[in-house]
């Protein structure tokens, strides 16, 4: 038996106890939450490659928040990373991320930010580094794991259409979700908040009221978002919003009188406390926990 | 010589309220902004585009014809314009920004 195979058999027998084959190469027992309780971790706006004061070592907060997420005693089903990765597209911004983000020990799966996507090599370098292997060609994708509908969408990307989902890409969403009952939990992702933040700022998906509409049938569904490096929680009907946390850096609330979107520089001593990850359990619906790094 | 200096005080306030059109060559990015928002150039003529923002930002074509691509605080990029026309621009990354370079065949 293969030791990936070893690990598949004895991860899921005993009800309640997880057994993982440490580095050490022993078995180690630890304890395991609900039976079928299923979860995930999203991170979101690392922005590897800025250098200013809002932030200082954009490397070592992302290796921190890859740290608490491999300490946690259970680990999640995966970690998504809902974009911008990267703050200017650079190859070498793309190398340094991926060299932090493959120390996770849980599967990862990423969307792109506006910042991942800059000029015409952009797009290339984040499909080369981070693309599934399994989304359309445009990028956007779904999978079922766990009794649950996931989706990711691309709200980012050449020209003007930051913050726009597109004809294409909403007319797939509609046929993808035609088959789900409405009591399937569904999970959405995208970069950008698919509600209106503060679209003066830039906070908003202009067409996002026509994928909203679609998920208004569904008794469970949840939208997580970055971009703004803050939570904001929303919901509409039975649909819960939440956008997450940084990695990198702060931004202003919205709707700040004087302030702009940005790095915003945090008072001195605090930056652990506004960036953080999240931790999502989902039966039936999601339901998600906010960490600040300097809890982690 | 009082509608002298009535047409003199009417010239004054004509060029007060009516400035006339900006052109150089050098477009700061500052606080979300080209500055100034809308130059004129000859064909041919360099322009400098200096990120002065403590943000990331693009000077992007919106017909996608030149693109600066990302520039970080402090750097710049230089491009010679040699197609006429009116160009409209935009930053990927915050397209709340916009600008506009006018190009002119040189006489």
């Amino acid at each position: 038996m293969k030791r990936r195979d070893f690990v598949g058999h004895v991860a899921w027998t005993g009800a309640g106890i997880l057994y993982v084959l440490g580095a050490e190469g022993l078995v180690r027992a630890t304890a395991q939450a609900e039976p079928n309780a299923f979860s995930f971790v999203q991170i979101s706006d690392s922005h590897i490659g800025y250098t200013g004061p809002a932030n200082d070592d954009v490397h070592a907060t992302l290796e921190k928040a890859v740290a608490a997420i491999n300490a946690m005693p259970v680990q999640p089903a995966f970690v998504i990373h809902t974009g911008d990765i990267t703050h200017l597209s650079k190859q070498t911004e793309f190398d340094d991320a991926r060299s932090i983000l493959s120390t996770l020990r849980a599967p990862l799966i990423t969307i792109p930010g506006e910042h991942d996507v800059i000029g015409a090599e952009g797009p290339k370098r984040y499909a080369a580094s981070f693309a599934r292997k399994d989304a359309t060609g445009r990028g956007w994708s779904s999978w079922d794991q766990g009794g649950i509908h996931f989706v990711s969408l691309i709200n980012v990307g050449e020209g003007e259409t930051m913050g726009v989902l597109g004809d294409e890409q909403l007319a797939w969403l509609q046929k993808d979700l035609a088959p789900k009952s409405p009591d399937t939990p569904l999970v959405v992702f995208g970069h950008v908040p698919l509600f209106a933040v503060d679209p003066e700022w830039g906070w908003s998906t202009k067409d996002g009221v026509k994928a909203i509409a679609m998920l208004k049938r569904f008794s469970a569904a949840t939208v997580l978002n970055g971009h703004i490096h803050q939570i904001v929680e929303h919901s509409e009907g039975s649909i819960r919003f939440a956008t997450a946390r940084a990695t990198a850096f702060p931004q202003a609330k919205p709707y700040t009188p004087g302030a702009k979107p940005g790095p915003l520089k945090p008072a001195p001593g605090t930056l652990l406390d506004v960036l953080g990850y999240r931790t999502v359990d989902v039966e039936g619906r999601a339901a998600w926990n906010d960490h600040s790094l300097a809890q982690a | 010589m009082r509608s002298a200096l009535l047409g003199a005080a009417a010239l004054v306030a004509l060029l007060a309220a009516a400035p006339p059109p900006k052109t150089g060559t050098v477009v700061h990015i500052r606080d979300d902004k080209f500055q100034p928002a809308s130059i004129t150039v000859k064909a041919g003529e360099k322009v400098t585009f200096i990120n002065d923002d403590d943000d990331a930002h693009t000077a992007t074509a919106d017909d996608g014809s030149w693109d600066s691509e990302g520039l970080n605080q402090g750097q710049k990029w230089v491009h010679a314009f040699t197609k006429s026309g009116t160009i409209k621009y935009h930053c990927t990354v915050h397209p709340f920004m916009h600008g506009t370079l006018v190009v002119k065949v040189a006489k």
